[in-house]
């Protein structure tokens, strides 16, 4: 199912959807495949797959130190697309984050061309900004990809038109001015974001980033969002557990949480 | 020449610099971008500007004709000597512009990242000197080798703060900074240490360093009655290389020479050459030259120095390097060393190990110039800085140092 669909069906069901993200290759290639299925078996709506970068500057310790072991672990780029493939392939709806450097080195148009080869159906550029960003607006046309560009509490309302214009599928919102990373509570600059997204334009999907952690953030988040994207939560997870299985373990429970409380509340 | 006036408004040199930055830091860099237009403007403040350079700061530098390294290298030498600014380096002229501009922009707050400590310890003296607090990001590795400038920067009043992720170096420092921004700019301003990163960043930082390139300019047609054949300088992330190239770039007749750290020779893959030895790429926010393996993953950089040991470099160097108008070269460890030495020992200076890698350089192209030119060249080289911070290391290089000193740990490799 493409990005657009997968927010068009959680709409008529009346729902906002879940959006879980995971590091490629953490710890091993082989885990974050099994780590993205069991995701998706437990309720996340689409896997947000990121590319480990050495130098993520939005993200927080959690991501960075799963990219680092990844990395450390010798994922590749096209591992990631291998990762992608395979869990595309089990029907989940995929996206892609990642840093700009990677996909620039692989070659933009090469890039955009095996993504959807692979089965991706966005990608979501994190310092990417749309004014910079005119060979991949073209490539991810030729190819077909969803761009989700970011907003953020400090942009201009001249700047989230501009980005909401160049976006398709849905737009990224940074709930708060920060990097990555669960918080204690959810950021009360949200909602009044989201609005300000809306009132650029009506149509576009908004996910909310940045500090969900829980089924009650997540439901808190879906009460006035299209879409809650959680990533350090899940990530830690793995991370923190002592083993393998029992992480999975703990990231199918918490998947599960979060995606009952996607389903709690009728999005406004 | 009518040269283009560069970077365009949305900060790029041709293909390179620009903003690939979090959308959450356009707004700071457009206030930033908005407040440093109108300073450039406002005479009081380019008169706080200069008069805290010249009475503070101790500019403008002497431009210094050193006859015995002149003899040694077969040219005429002039060597700019910023190693005698305030606070021992270059660096000064752009940490008070910028904490000018942080105090022009109402914000009370400053960060910085830093490599060997020179710009968190000039940052922490601007920081002093203007009442802003201060917080310097430094990586681990680096607040070992150099516990002496962390030292430098706590007596100044800031906060330093050690950098565990990554490498644990200079880039890790930068990264580290930018997410604190990325949650602190409503009160912060990102006093970045060189000409790189996100548009304006690379012009401001220019402009504020600029002085040294102009004062070099007047100093030569007034002390020599012409301008000089060739001007030389370190490159790392490119600061001091720009602010002394920038006055000379419609000067077609002046060659342009910037000289990269080779570190163990750019054939190994240790080195911090990203012009010399790196490619094309996206990182700290600008398109320039990185040192990047072939998935575009950023590849830490080897140099004796710390303060070239980055594997990225300004844009604008990126861009006068594909454009022909500056020659860029490697200076391994070794070369930049014996240069060091040699200034020493020649003209009773020591260099910052730095600058040292400039003065190899133009010793290598000192012959090469003679015969172009069918005379002595002239050669002004840019003397960033002065190497007390590097003694130790030099000292450990040469084997000068008491074993029990030798033995500092952190030190040694």
């Amino acid at each position: 199912m493409t990005i657009r669909d997968t927010f068009g069906k959680a709409k008529a069901e009346g729902r906002s959807v879940l959006v879980g993200c995971m590091p490629a290759g953490f710890p091993t290639v082989d885990d974050s495949i099994r780590s993205m299925v069991a995701m998706a078996e437990a309720g996340c709506d689409v896997i947000e797959v990121e590319l480990p970068y050495s130098d993520p500057v939005m993200d927080g310790p959690v991501i960075q130190k799963a990219s680092d072991i990844a990395l450390a672990n010798g994922v590749r780029t096209r591992d990631t697309l291998r990762i992608i493939e395979a869990v595309a392939g089990t029907g989940a709806t995929v996206v892609l984050m990642t840093y700009w450097n990677p996909i620039e080195r692989y070659g933009v148009d090469a890039f955009a061309r095996d993504l959807a080869a692979a089965g991706a159906t966005g990608m979501i550029t994190p310092d990417l900004i749309p004014d910079e960003a005119q060979e991949w607006i073209a490539a991810s046309d030729r190819h077909a990809i969803d761009r989700t560009f970011l907003v953020s509490p400090s942009s201009t309302a001249e700047r989230i038109a501009m980005t909401v214009a160049n976006c398709r599928g849905f737009v990224y919102a940074t709930a708060l001015m920060g990097v990555t990373g669960a918080r204690t509570s959810v950021s009360s600059q949200a909602p009044e974001l989201v609005a300000r997204v809306r009132a650029a334009d009506p149509e576009m999907p908004v996910g909310v980033g940045l500090g969900v952690g829980t089924g009650a953030q997540a439901a808190e988040v879906a009460a006035f969002a299209d879409g809650v994207i959680v990533g350090s939560a899940l990530i830690r997870c793995v991370l923190d557990a002592p083993d393998l299985a029992s992480g999975h373990q703990r990231l199918r429970a918490l998947s599960a949480e979060l995606a009952e409380g996607v389903r709690s509340v009728k999005p406004s | 020449m009518s040269a283009p006036v560069l970077p365009d408004l949305a900060g790029h040199f041709g293909r390179y610099g620009g903003r690939f930055v979090p959308e959450a830091l356009v707004r700071a860099l457009d206030e930033l971008d908005a407040a440093y237009r109108s300073a450039k403007d406002d005479p009081v403040f380019q008169e706080r500007f200069t008069g805290l350079l010249r009475d503070y700061a101790g500019t403008p530098s002497l431009l210094y004709r050193a006859e015995r390294l002149s003899a040694a290298i077969g040219a005429e030498v002039l060597l700019k000597r910023e190693d005698l600014n305030h606070t021992g380096a270059h660096k000064v002229r752009n940490v008070l512009g910028q904490a000018l501009l942080a105090k022009r922009m109402g914000k009370p707050r400053v960060i910085a990242e830093t490599g060997a400590g020179q710009h968190g310890v000039a940052s922490a003296t601007a920081a002093a000197l203007l009442d802003l607090e201060c917080v310097v990001y430094m990586g681990e590795t680096d607040t070992e080798r150099q516990a002496l400038n962390v030292a430098r920067m706590r007596m100044l009043g800031a906060t330093v703060v050690p950098v565990t992720n990554g490498s644990r170096t200079l880039k890790d420092a930068l990264n580290e900074a930018l997410r604190d921004w990325v949650s602190s700019v409503d009160t912060t301003h990102y006093l970045l240490g060189t000409a790189a990163g996100p548009h304006p960043f690379p012009e401001i930082v220019r402009d504020f360093v600029g002085g040294i390139g102009t004062e070099a300019r007047e100093q030569c047609l007034t002390q020599l009655g012409r301008l000089p054949d060739a001007v030389a300088a370190c490159v790392g992330g490119g600061s001091n290389a720009i602010g002394i190239f920038h006055a000379f770039v419609g000067d077609e007749r002046v060659r342009l020479y910037g000289f990269e750290a080779g570190g163990d020779g750019v054939e190994t893959g240790r080195h911090a050459a990203s012009i010399t030895g790196g490619s094309a790429g996206v990182l700290h926010g600008a398109r320039t030259y990185v040192l990047q393996d072939e998935d575009g993953q950023t590849v830490e950089s080897h140099s004796i120095s710390a303060g070239l040991d980055y594997p990225g470099v300004g844009p604008e160097h990126a861009w006068l390097h594909d454009t022909g108008r500056a020659t860029y070269e490697p200076v391994n460890d070794a070369e930049a060393m014996a240069a060091f030495q040699l200034l020493c020992r020649t003209e009773g200076i020591i260099p910052a190990i730095e600058s040292a890698h400039a003065l190899a350089g133009a010793a290598r192209i000192a012959p090469r110039l003679a015969e172009e030119l069918g005379r002595t060249p002239t050669i002004v080289i840019n003397l960033s800085g002065r190497g007390d911070k590097d003694v130790h290391t030099a000292g450990a290089y040469f084997g000068i140092l008491d074993e029990r000193e030798v033995l500092v740990p952190g030190e040694q490799e």
